[in-house]
């Protein structure tokens, strides 16, 4: 009986010990993050990962922002809007966080932000989809340009080339899916007539059924609309198919790893992409050259080529560290009002300019097109 | 009384732990978590574990009864209530309808045509984006109230869900100890005999599935509620997989060792969060280490344990 009662005391104890921890220092700058850093989305999550804690330890080693130290806590979705979902409770519930930087995914974003909105946490997402500012919520904000940017560049290119009628194709994934609803909705904008609409699945290793069906209606060009491997796949079987129409791909292919899979078939495709791809290659005039290359040199001097998708991470952290200076406090609600209010902020994706009614705060103009030549990237003006 | 009195052991630590520590993030967070999983599990193991049939697609009846409250309600503005009872009407016609042709099916071939029903359910939630969202999922699902009260924050949420969870658990309790749970563990010990002695197995495995699953969607539809979103994720196969880890790492045929086996799946993955990297490795030895020395299952077979170590005593005293 008494080991019972011992026993009994113990889990207590222990019960107690895990509901009342929650650190309370009151100068600390607490940043929470789930991203994908491992799973089908690691592409992402990694780079960002990385980005985030190396400029977090040099933060906190040339002593913080204005004294107040960063805590950095990070947990890994594997892209599963589930598990975001709970690591984004423990963020705000437990670790109590005073800003969240994330997630990966649009999924995974979209699946938190009823929750982050209930919470008031300030969140910057890493995520693509115009669905996360539009309609704008208070507490979220993005650094990635949308889906509907993407569309509306390759449009534009589209229609200075003298084409107008565009073949589709897209994959299964929420990326896929969003930015295909996009582009039917952007065409009739730019007077182009999307004459072949084909799907295929994220996991299909040959897609020639459906570029056939493609060559067989009157397009001009075709548009690609995904990303990891299949949009590698569609680029190889276009060529292998010895169809000659122009190739689009969309900023979801923005990284060395594209090149090397389609191989020679890359060659000529064009694509909008953040000027981090082409930093070297900017004129000296660019504002953004100086910020590109600094976060270039340091990235790949540590961890290797570096990708868009890190830079994204980096433009969220130090939009968060400006409004945390300029608030001078770790308060949510001052720290959210500040973020609303950045302006002129160079990073990687553009020049931010964010309003109430924009909590992205980038033009069309921050992103470039971009074409393959020669296994790598050249601007096209 | 004593037939369950494991019942109001459970009722006394569910009501305990709400009232003592209704602000702890593993009440309020992991807790609805738990009683979630626990009511599936448990729904699971009424098949599993007393009928002896084995289902690698009960995840895509939860998923039916979520993405039922959530379509009806977002889209059509519908009752919350008549959602959830529309989730009840598919889950449980799907169930019936499947249940005789599937369950005449034994063994790997029973497993197969299950994993198939569960798969080609995830696939519809993923394909069909003009009703379900895609795999973007659903947002915004209101919420719901009970008699006049909003359930509007994580311990009201925890208050209805264990709720759910004690009421299952009394069914499953008494189905097991009724005519028709006999029924079950003939057909579990062998159908032949079962036959013999003037069984319906067809009829008794179809009822058993259907229950199970009307179980499993009105969970599914407040899940849908609390979370306020749904995803084709939480209804894949992955999960199907982990409700019948839950149920067999607890224990088969055994109601709380479903209950037990969802707690330990359900708080593991919270606690070894501190590992890191190394999450994954760990949880996997720690099951594969119950398994091989507990192959019963950690209730089943710790209870076992207990049992005997207490009557070794007992016996030495004397």
């Amino acid at each position: 009986m008494y080991k019972t009662v011992r026993m009994i005391m113990v889990f207590a104890a222990a019960l107690l010990l895990c509901s009342t921890y929650t650190a309370s220092a009151g100068d600390t700058l607490k940043i929470g993050s789930f991203l994908a850093v491992t799973g089908p989305a690691s592409f992402l999550g990694d780079p960002e990962l990385k980005t985030l804690q190396m400029y977090i330890d040099d933060i906190n080693s040339k002593g913080g922002i204005d004294g107040t130290k960063i805590e950095f806590i990070h947990y890994d979705t594997k892209a599963k809007a589930k598990d975001a979902k709970n690591f984004v409770n423990r963020l705000i519930k437990k670790d109590r966080v005073d800003v969240i930087i994330g997630g990966s995914t649009s999924g995974n974003t979209i699946a938190v932000m009823d929750l982050v909105e209930k919470a008031h946490v300030p969140l910057i997402s890493l995520a693509g989809s115009v669905k996360i500012i539009e309609p704008v919520k208070k507490w979220i904000f993005k650094t990635p340009h949308t889906d509907r940017m993407a569309a509306a560049k390759i449009f534009e290119d589209i229609k200075a080339r003298g084409f107008t009628k565009v073949a589709l194709i897209t994959g299964n994934g929420g990326f896929d899916k969003s930015g295909r609803a996009q582009c039917l909705a952007l065409a009739p904008k730019y007077g182009l007539v999307i004459v072949a609409d084909e799907k295929y699945g994220n996991s299909d290793t040959d897609m020639t059924t459906q570029i056939t069906k493609i060559r067989s209606t009157d397009a001009q060009v075709i548009v690609n609309f995904g990303f990891g491997k299949a949009p590698a796949i569609v680029t190889k079987n276009i060529r292998q198919l010895g169809v000659k129409l122009p190739l689009y791909q969309s900023h979801g292919v923005a990284s060395k790893k594209f090149i090397e899979l389609a191989g020679e078939a890359a060659e000529g495709v064009r694509l909008p992409a953040a000027g981090l791809i082409v930093a070297d290659k900017l004129p000296d005039t660019d504002p953004q050259k100086r910020v590109l290359l600094a976060y270039k040199n340091a990235y790949e001097a540590k961890y290797g080529p570096v990708s868009t998708f890190g830079g994204h991470a980096y433009d969220a952290l130090f939009i968060t560290v400006n409004a945390v200076r300029s608030a001078g406090s770790t308060d949510r609600a001052k720290i959210r009002d500040e973020i609303e209010k950045t302006k002129g902020f160079v990073g990687t994706g553009g020049i931010f300019n964010m309003s109430p009614s924009d909590h992205l705060g980038l033009g069309l103009d921050s992103f470039h097109m971009v074409e393959i030549k020669n296994g790598d990237w050249v601007l096209v003006n | 009384m004593k037939r369950l009195a494991g019942f109001y052991i459970l009722a006394a630590v569910l009501i305990a732990t709400g009232l003592i520590f209704p602000d702890s993030y593993y009440v309020t967070v992991v807790g609805v978590t738990i009683c979630t999983n626990a009511v599936l599990a448990v729904s699971l193991n009424l098949l599993m574990g007393y009928a002896g049939q084995i289902s690698l697609g009960h995840a895509a009846f939860f998923g039916l009864g979520a993405y039922a409250s959530a379509v009806l309600t977002t889209k059509y503005g519908t009752n919350p209530w008549l959602a959830m009872l529309a989730g009840v009407g598919i889950s449980g016609t799907l169930a019936f309808v499947l249940a005789r042709p599937i369950l005449k099916l034994k063994g790997h071939y029973l497993a197969m045509a299950t994993l198939g029903m569960g798969i080609i359910i995830h696939i519809f939630f993923v394909q069909a984006d003009w009703i379900t969202g895609g795999p973007d999922g659903l947002s915004g699902i209101p919420e719901i109230s009970i008699a006049g009260l909003a359930i509007n924050n994580d311990i009201r949420w925890y208050w209805v869900f264990g709720g759910l969870m004690l009421f299952t658990t009394w069914i499953s309790l008494n189905i097991v100890d009724s005519r028709p749970g006999r029924a079950l563990a003939a057909v579990h010990g062998s159908e032949v005999a079962a036959q013999m002695t003037g069984v319906d197995t067809a009829s008794v495995k179809a009822q058993i599935f259907v229950v199970s699953a009307v179980i499993a969607s009105v969970a599914g539809s407040l899940f849908a509620h609390q979370q306020a979103f749904v995803s084709p994720e939480s209804f894949s196969f992955f999960f199907s997989i982990e409700l019948v880890t839950m149920v067999v790492l607890g224990g088969l045929a055994s109601t709380f060792g479903a209950i037990f086996g969802a707690v330990l799946l359900s708080i593991l993955p919270e606690f070894l969060l501190v590992f890191e990297d190394f999450e994954v490795l760990i949880y996997g030895a720690i099951l594969m280490i119950i398994m091989i020395f507990l192959p019963e299952g950690l209730f089943v077979s710790g209870s076992r344990i207990v049992t005997g170590w207490l009557k070794k005593r007992e016996l030495s005293t004397q």
